[in-house]
């Protein structure tokens, strides 16, 4: 998996969670909190549905890893890799 | 102690048929049953009460999808009350504004819908949402309503099983008369049809309809009656104190002219005549009437075999010697809204006193020779020669009864 292809699904779980925003702007370096309406309850939200969607585990400690899109990109691209090369 | 007069100004609704006002009051004249076939899960086709209003109309679809169907029937009701009532909003005073719910259960839709969605994933509860708590909480429909039009007055339901729509707009009156708020908003409300629990005990109890045409399926006081259809819905009052009212310039639907609620002490779900005979006498002694006074009986009955003819009893040992009552049943046409059902039904009675049209009880083919009581509207509507009196009944289980009379308002 690319670092593009692992942005696109993290703007699909954003999609669900916040599906007033308008996602086609959003600029993958900046804070997703200061390009939406995000809360904490939201990010809860994005955690679980990696969870459930793709079997990624995101520990506490690592929320602050899903601040933007390239930190997600980053941070996730390896563990989606780690678990394609598992399964 | 004089007792400041409480009157209805405002209302809001979403009932199986209709999302307004005139709308369910044209269908409940035309006899329009709401009642449709929906797959209740583990069980199949079930016949149920559905609303069919925009959750879009007051709510971001983020809301909709953080909190309850509950909630989102609340907020419905609740705003397209505050429309009716003319209240200026933005200038109002938000903490001097309530909200009180009646609910018959709050959290088993969302309970099982987490069991179910953990049961995907072998019962591992890493899935389980952190949402449920909020969207579980006994308040949680009145503080979404709350959140939503930002009022930090009191907000909170009132658990009464079936009673709980009258108990929504008793307490309110309580609360206005004791000075606790200015503004109301008040009735009760119903989710249950997104749970399987309520629709596998009720069947458990052998005390769920049905019937191969679900706009027959909820018949109270038939002979062929096979029990309760399940309904969502709600309905929200707003109630001010009549002075405030006038003061406004308000239009007023009806004046709160008495109400009781007592407790039958005697079965967890089977219900006692006596008790409801006497929270019926009792709710009209507290309007100062008599049970001449009474114009029309809008009863609680289910459809249930026991229910249907506790109820019948009750009522012929209070109107007795009243032949000029009229006594109807929503039931028939919407199914059962629980919470929402007293608040839900007493809307669709309140246009009688402008056009003095009863509506009837529909789907009674062959009327149960023990429900046959006097002055039953049946299947057709009916004028009536006064309407100055409504009385509502709404009984619920573990014995909780309750009557509230709403009456012609003259200043």
């Amino acid at each position: 998996m690319t670092k593009d292809e692992c942005k696109k699904l993290v703007v699909d779980i954003i999609a669900d969670i916040a599906p007033d925003e308008d996602l086609s702007h959003l600029k993958p370096e900046v804070r997703l909190r200061d390009q939406l309406q995000l809360d904490s309850m939201d990010f809860l939200d994005i955690v679980m549905e990696l969870r459930k969607r793709h079997g990624i585990e995101v520990p506490e400690a690592d929320y602050i890893q899903l601040a933007s899109l390239d930190s997600c990109a980053d941070y996730l691209t390896p563990k989606f890799n780690a678990l394609a090369a598992k399964t | 102690m004089k007792q400041s007069r409480i009157v209805i100004t405002g209302l809001g609704l979403t009932a199986p048929n209709g999302n307004s006002l005139p709308e369910f009051r044209q269908n409940l004249l035309t006899g329009v049953s709401g009642v449709e076939l929906i797959e209740v899960r583990y069980m199949g086709a079930q016949p149920a009460g559905v609303c069919h209003f925009d959750p879009l109309k007051y709510q971001k679809k983020k809301d909709v999808r953080i909190g309850t169907r509950a909630g989102s029937i609340s907020i419905h009701c609740a705003r397209e009350a505050l429309a009716d009532s003319g209240v200026n909003w933005e200038a109002a005073d938000k903490s001097r504004a309530g909200i009180y719910l009646g609910i018959t259960e709050h959290g088993n839709v969302e309970t099982e819908h987490e069991i179910y969605n953990i049961s995907l994933f072998k019962h591992d509860t890493r899935f389980w949402s952190h949402h449920h708590n909020p969207r579980t909480v006994a308040n949680n429909p009145a503080g979404e309503v709350s959140l939503n039009l930002g009022i930090t007055g009191p907000a909170y339901t009132l658990g009464a099983a079936c009673a709980a729509g009258n108990l929504g707009l008793i307490h309110a009156a309580q609360m206005l008369r004791l000075g606790e708020v200015d503004l109301a908003f008040a009735g009760g409300v119903s989710e249950s049809i997104q749970t399987f629990g309520i629709f596998a005990a009720f069947k458990s109890q052998g005390a769920l309809a049905s019937h191969p045409d679900p706009t027959k399926a909820s018949r109270p006081f038939d002979r062929r009656r096979n029990g309760i259809v399940v309904s969502e819905g709600g309905c929200i009052y707003t109630l001010e104190r009549l002075e405030d009212a006038l003061a406004r310039g308000a239009k007023i639907y009806g004046e709160v002219a008495g109400y009781c609620v007592n407790s039958d002490a005697t079965d967890y779900v089977l219900p006692n005549a006596v008790r409801q005979a006497e929270c019926i006498r009792k709710a009209i002694a507290h309007a100062g009437l008599t049970p001449a006074d009474i114009d029309i009986v809008n009863t609680h009955a289910t459809a249930t075999l026991q229910g249907d003819i506790q109820e019948c009893q009750a009522i012929v040992e209070v109107f007795a010697g009243c032949p000029d009552v009229n006594i109807n049943n929503t039931k028939s046409f919407i199914g059962h809204a629980m919470g929402a059902a007293g608040a839900l039904e007493l809307a669709g009675n309140l246009p009688s006193f402008n056009d003095l049209m009863v509506h009837p009880t529909i789907n009674v083919d062959d009327l149960d020779p023990q429900c046959d009581v006097p002055g039953l509207v049946l299947n057709q509507p009916k004028k009536a020669k006064r309407v100055d009196a409504i009385l509502n009944n709404s009984f619920g289980m573990l014995g909780i009864n309750s009557t509230l009379i709403i009456s012609r308002h003259r200043t």
